[in-house]
């Protein structure tokens, strides 16, 4: 025992280890009433521990070239013990990063959770996603399959839009004339290194900012302004042990769908494993119907609905830059949901409709009807954005409570 | 318990969204020629069977090299030897039979396979996985006499494709009857034998059965080894999930509701 607590006091002299585990976790004190909503964010934070781990061992066996790329994942899959389990980890984890990243944001947007003091918290967030999105882009090209090839010639094509230095800035990004072996080893280089070391920093940047200003809940009630005599939050409970246990329960009941899909539906339906990707790249070989994963298509609906390529490549980053400016579009100082008037709720749920509806439509080839509904869906996209920036001001809010529902 | 207005919301999202997506649904899902539903079977004979035809008839021309004889070997039931002696037709560089341990190569050279087909013969590891099962079920029943044709034959599933019919000497041959549908289309209403092959209609059935099977086997190996750890896997995180929750609500009997 007090060997113990000399060891303690031995390291704590040199490095400040006890009192970093109490202001993040011993003594961190979050709302009591957090609902199912707020298990995303210790989600993620083990699907990116997961797909670390596992993607080291796939390293060990992958050969990033032209020639040897796709017959290395059936190898994986084949020859190396436990490489199928391996990968399809790591390709359940993919998709399931960007389940628990959309739930979690949704959750910032129903709950005000950008809201003063937490919008650099928020930003922190969307660089996040944005260095996801890059990563799970680079990821897909790996497996040098028919889907991962014209997927990536697609979106990289894009760039050329751009007037005047378009065709040079997609030279650049490939190093070929077309997507080839120069791509797929930068891709590689990038998706094992570069993102995960950029995505690390941002995940550490991102918790410091939350437990410097302390976690948001579903009433939006700011916990500090209420203190008992010891100085806590009267309605905050330390994280550890009651959010540790709580989280852990969450924990469990993800690893039970992710195992769900992992052993018994690894490519769910095409979804997370497209069919076309079981055929080798082909430069030669355009698919009938090129479509990205599940999560990039609302964009993709956004791009394929304007008329012009280039309106569609401003439409498509624009789409996701205006999120970054939401703790300034949304005006009211009243954060959560539940206490917003029947205006706000409507535009949201208008919002989040129209995102899956143009999620949808992305994975389908092009039809008239698609286009005019994915047209009339980027409208409502982004017409939230300019309805809450005008709702919000003077909005008829209901009284928020001094103390959490729990 | 109250009813949460975000539960409340999300009820009205997922339907709203519904709502706009199903019909674009079941539109889609209609059009194209219609494939046989085919439920491939994992037993050891099913598959012995079908990795006899696949050596016989189809690895002259396709590779299977993603996959490894010893491991077919050991998956579907059958000594090293077996296999060694009775399924392995190919050569090596040195001319000697084909090792237990090798990846499924072919002896075609790429060159000659286009020369010959006009496009290089598949790698078919991969097919059931890229194609679907109902659809190389399907294919393999739809080759058809056609003079026209390089090879004298074409497929309604895969029309002009350049695959001679490898199987005509089970199924002989037979040629496609069309109807119309009423608003000028033709559509495909079935098969006429012309002439007979070794095998009845039933018995090349089963062939195909056994050769798809074999094929959905050459995709996905490890499917019955998932399954069976998955189970294990549930089962175990159900028991976890059990205490989790009892030892969530042990500690959070402390915090007092406002």
């Amino acid at each position: 025992m007090s060997k113990a607590n000399n060891l303690m006091s031995w390291i704590d002299e040199r490095i400040p280890l006890t009192a970093t585990w109490d202001k993040h976790v011993g003594k961190y004190y979050a709302p009591k009433n957090f609902n199912f909503w707020y298990y995303f964010g210790s989600l993620a934070l083990l699907v990116l521990v997961l797909q670390i781990v596992t993607g080291i061992f796939l390293t060990m066996n992958y050969k990033a070239d032209g020639e040897l790329a796709f017959k290395s994942v059936e190898y994986i899959m084949r020859d190396v013990n436990w490489g199928w389990l391996i990968r399809y980890m790591h390709s359940t984890g993919a998709s399931l990063f960007f389940v628990v990243v959309y739930l979690h944001m949704m959750r910032g947007i129903m709950y005000g959770s950008y809201k003063k003091p937490r919008e650099l918290l928020w930003i922190f967030g969307m660089l996040i996603y944005l260095v996801l999105m890059a990563e799970a882009f680079m990821g897909y090209l790996l497996p040098w399959g028919q889907m991962s090839f014209w997927g990536a010639q697609v979106i990289i094509s894009l760039f050329g839009a751009i007037p005047l230095v378009g065709d040079s800035i997609t030279l650049w990004l490939r190093g070929d004339y077309v997507v080839a072996d120069a791509t797929l080893n930068r891709f590689f280089a990038l998706h094992v290194i570069a993102m995960p070391l950029v995505l690390i920093g941002l995940v550490f940047a991102h918790i410091v900012a939350l437990h410097e200003v302390g976690s948001n809940n579903p009433d939006g009630v700011d916990i500090k302004k209420v203190k008992g005599a010891d100085g806590h939050p009267l309605d905050g409970i330390p994280f550890h042990p009651y959010y540790s246990v709580k989280d852990l329960v969450g924990v469990v009941v993800f690893l039970i769908v992710f195992f769900a899909i992992v052993f018994f539906a690894p490519e769910m339906g095409g979804y997370f494993l497209e069919h076309a990707n079981y055929i080798p790249a082909d430069p030669l070989k355009t698919p009938e119907h090129i479509a990205p994963v599940w999560y990039f298509t609302p964009f993709y609906a956004i791009l394929r609905a304007m008329p012009d390529k280039l309106a569609g490549v401003i439409a498509m980053f624009a789409a996701i830059a205006v999120l970054f400016f939401l703790p300034w579009l949304d005006r009211n100082p009243v954060r959560s949901i539940r206490y917003r008037s029947f205006a706000y709720k409507a535009i949201l749920i208008a919002f989040v409709v129209a995102f899956i509806v143009l999620g949808y439509y992305g994975m389908q080839p092009v039809t008239p009807v698609g286009t005019w509904i994915s047209r009339l869906c980027s409208l409502v996209y982004f017409g939230f954005f300019v309805a809450l920036f005008f709702i919000s001001k003077g909005e008829k809010t209901k009284p928020v409570p001094e103390r959490v529902n729990y | 318990m109250k009813m949460l207005p975000t539960r409340k919301s999300l009820r009205i999202v997922l339907s709203v969204a519904a709502l706009v997506v199903l019909p674009e649904m079941a539109a889609a899902a209609g059009g194209g020629a219609a494939l046989e539903h085919f439920t491939p079977e994992r037993t050891d004979r099913t598959l012995q069977r079908g990795a006899k035809i696949f050596m016989n008839y189809c690895m002259s021309c396709h590779s299977a090299d993603y996959h490894r004889y010893s491991h077919m070997a050991r998956d579907i039931g059958l000594s090293d030897k077996a296999v060694s002696e009775n399924l392995i037709f190919t050569t090596d560089k040195n001319g000697e039979r084909t090792k237990i341990g090798s990846l499924m190569v072919n002896n075609m050279s790429k060159d000659y396979g286009k020369e010959a087909f006009g496009a290089v013969p598949p790698n078919l590891t991969l097919i059931a996985r890229s194609r679907g099962v109902d659809w190389l079920y399907t294919y393999m029943k739809s080759f058809y006499l056609d003079e026209s044709r390089p090879m004298g034959a074409n497929n309604t599933v895969y029309p002009q494709v350049g695959m001679p019919h490898v199987l005509a000497g089970l199924q002989g041959w037979q040629k496609p009857v069309y109807e119309s549908d009423g608003e000028g289309h033709e559509v495909l209403k079935g098969f006429q034998q012309v002439t007979a092959g070794k095998l009845s209609a039933q018995e090349y059935d089963s062939v195909i059965t056994d050769l798809v099977s074999f094929l959905d086997y050459l995709g996905d190996p490890n499917r019955e080894a998932r399954h069976s750890l998955g189970i294990k896997v549930m089962l175990f995180l159900l028991i976890f999930l059990v205490l989790a929750i009892l030892l969530k609500k042990e500690y959070w009997k402390d915090v007092p509701h406002s």
